[in-house]
């Protein structure tokens, strides 16, 4: 599946990311700072939903734990801020590099098998680690860890000052973009994506498939553990519930609604999600009788997600 | 370009599903410039033959060699490397890429490792360069950027012989490449294999007769997983026992004309 980027959907993602960085304009002139904690939240989110797009959408690999790793880059940040240590150099790689040695472990067990049981598996370890974290009372157990101060840099960057955080977290996001774009269209995307089309026939002309499928199960986990200490140091407040199994489940959502094996999808995706969320939230405290439904006539009928949408709009123009 | 040595030599094998012997006993060789056939009526086991070959089945028992070295043991995707390709009897492509994608990433699977993240692979002339030699070909150095899903079943079944043959193989497993093939489409395929004799050792499953006795130097005849006769092909023509089992009129038309 070549990546097609057609005016009209990069013309999309550019809007949407000077969106992003616009955003601290239009707060600081409306004085609305809690919209920017949204945006915050959500670029957050949508690092995490590329990351997961990389292995689900171009891959194949429907992980159903993928919030596994937005909690142990989150705890990664938390846990030495509970011991006083706050340096950001050591807090983000140990995020990083935690979450790909977990991603490596469970990878390697979970890609041995395919399909629903891929899904399960994936499952399985994801609350592995929501009970670990529950069941670690020094830590906070169930109610969680409060972060009192944010990962520090060396005076680099003072992430305690908001507009920091967000730019912080909106050059993170495009760069992680980039990152994708270039590992879906690099040869090793090729063997992501044909191993995703056929498998047999990838094995057939030669590849050992399992070890690359492992290598972009670690490198979206690694990403993913980026997107959480990001989201740590940004709500201040950690706890198992961020690793739930309804949190993956909200993040196949988000890449499947804007998009699976698109680019920008999974950032469209995320940020359609929280919308909704919010506005849908704001009518009724039982939203999510409105919500399930619209995500799933969007799963059924709107191939492609937003992304899909998009690209059909943009053929039906020529 | 005859070698004495057999590039793929099979001893022995022996292949059980539950209670059916899918492949009893089988002793094969295909040795380079070679064509040979495998016939024989439908559950005769030329498939299983073909996957215990390419390493998408493991044998019960027996040796497999290619090239000299026994590659019983050996992944699929190892075998490949050392230049054992299949084509496959349902074909097997990537529908969502374009042709020329399909056997680029041929080319790629044999060019040193796919551990580079960074410059697109699209573009790269080394795996498109010989991405279209290999379409050239088949012929279907044409239809380069149409998607793999789209063209005909005929070109399908081409396609699936370039991508066998990007990988600069030095022997071919060949699964039915002309099934479902109109006659035009099929005498179109004989020419392409024929080509490909010089450089290759072929193992060639095919249920069209007039295809196999085109083509094959050495025939083996397969019924119920077992080899019933094997040789060049007047012998078999002329063999009674395969007559009787397999051929039957078929073969009698052919001796006539």
């Amino acid at each position: 599946m070549p990546i097609r980027l057609p005016s009209l959907r990069n013309g999309v993602m550019f809007a949407g990311l000077a969106g992003f960085a616009l955003m601290p304009v239009f707060t600081g002139v409306t004085g609305q700072p809690y919209i920017l904690d949204i945006t915050m939240r959500m670029m957050c989110l949508a690092i995490a939903a590329v990351s997961l797009n990389l292995i689900l959408g171009f891959g194949g690999m429907i992980s159903f734990g993928h919030a596994a790793f937005i909690g142990i880059g989150a705890y990664a940040v938390g846990i030495p801020a509970y011991y006083g240590e706050y340096s950001g150099f050591l807090q983000i790689p140990l995020a990083v590099g935690v979450s790909a040695l977990f991603a490596l472990i469970t990878g390697a067990i979970c890609l041995r098998t395919r399909g629903v049981y891929f899904i399960m598996i994936t499952l399985a370890f994801g609350q592995m680690v929501f009970f670990t974290f529950v069941s670690i009372e020094e830590y906070g157990g169930d109610d969680g860890l409060v972060i009192d101060t944010k990962s520090e840099f060396a005076g680099l960057i003072d992430i305690e000052e908001p507009l920091a955080l967000y730019y912080l977290i909106l050059v993170c996001l495009v760069a992680a973009l980039y990152l994708v774009k270039r590992i879906v269209a690099s040869r090793f995307g090729r063997v992501i994506q044909g191993s995703k089309s056929n498998d047999d026939r990838m094995q057939a002309i030669g590849f050992n498939t399992f070890r690359y499928r492992l290598t972009c199960y670690v490198i979206a986990g690694a990403l993913c553990g980026l997107a959480g200490a990001l989201l740590g140091n940004f709500t201040g407040f950690i706890s198992p519930d961020m690793i739930d199994w309804t949190r993956s489940g909200e993040l196949i959502f988000m890449v499947v609604l804007g998009g699976a094996g698109s680019l920008f999808g999974p950032v469209l995706g995320t940020v359609v999600f929280l919308v909704l969320e919010e506005l849908l939230s704001a009518l009724t405290i039982y939203w999510q009788i409105i919500f399930g439904p619209v995500l799933i006539l969007v799963v059924l009928f709107g191939r492609g997600g937003i992304d899909g949408l998009l690209s059909r709009l943009a053929n039906a123009q020529r | 370009m005859h070698n004495a040595e057999p590039l793929i030599s099979v001893s022995g094998l022996r292949k059980t599903f539950g209670g059916i012997v899918a492949t009893d006993g089988v002793d094969l060789e295909v040795r380079g410039g070679e064509i040979h056939a495998v016939i024989g009526p439908n559950g005769a086991g030329k498939t299983t033959l073909i996957a215990q070959i390419s390493g998408a089945l493991q044998p019960d028992s027996g040796v497999i060699r290619f090239a000299g070295r026994e590659i019983t043991d050996l992944p699929t995707y190892e075998r490949a490397r050392l230049g054992l390709a299949r084509s496959f009897q349902i074909t097997s492509i990537f529908h969502d890429m374009s042709v020329v994608d399909n056997v680029a990433l041929a080319v790629q699977a044999q060019d040193g490792h796919s551990y580079r993240f960074w410059r697109p692979a699209r573009t790269d002339p080394v795996l498109v360069d010989r991405a279209m030699d290999a379409l050239a070909r088949v012929g279907l150095d044409g239809r380069r950027d149409d998607n793999a899903g789209k063209i005909s079943h005929g070109e399908r079944r081409q396609l699936e012989i370039a991508m066998a043959l990007a990988a600069g193989p030095s022997a071919l497993l060949l699964d039915e490449p002309t099934a479902g093939m109109g006659r035009e489409e099929t005498a179109r395929m004989v020419e392409i294999i024929r080509s490909l004799k010089d450089d290759h050792a072929i193992l060639l499953i095919e249920h069209d007769m007039d295809a196999v006795f085109a083509l094959a130097d050495r025939i083996t005849v397969l019924v119920y997983g077992r080899i019933i006769a094997s040789g060049p092909p007047q012998t078999i023509r002329a063999d009674d026992a395969v007559r009787k089992a397999y051929l039957g009129d078929e073969v009698s038309d052919h001796a006539e004309g």
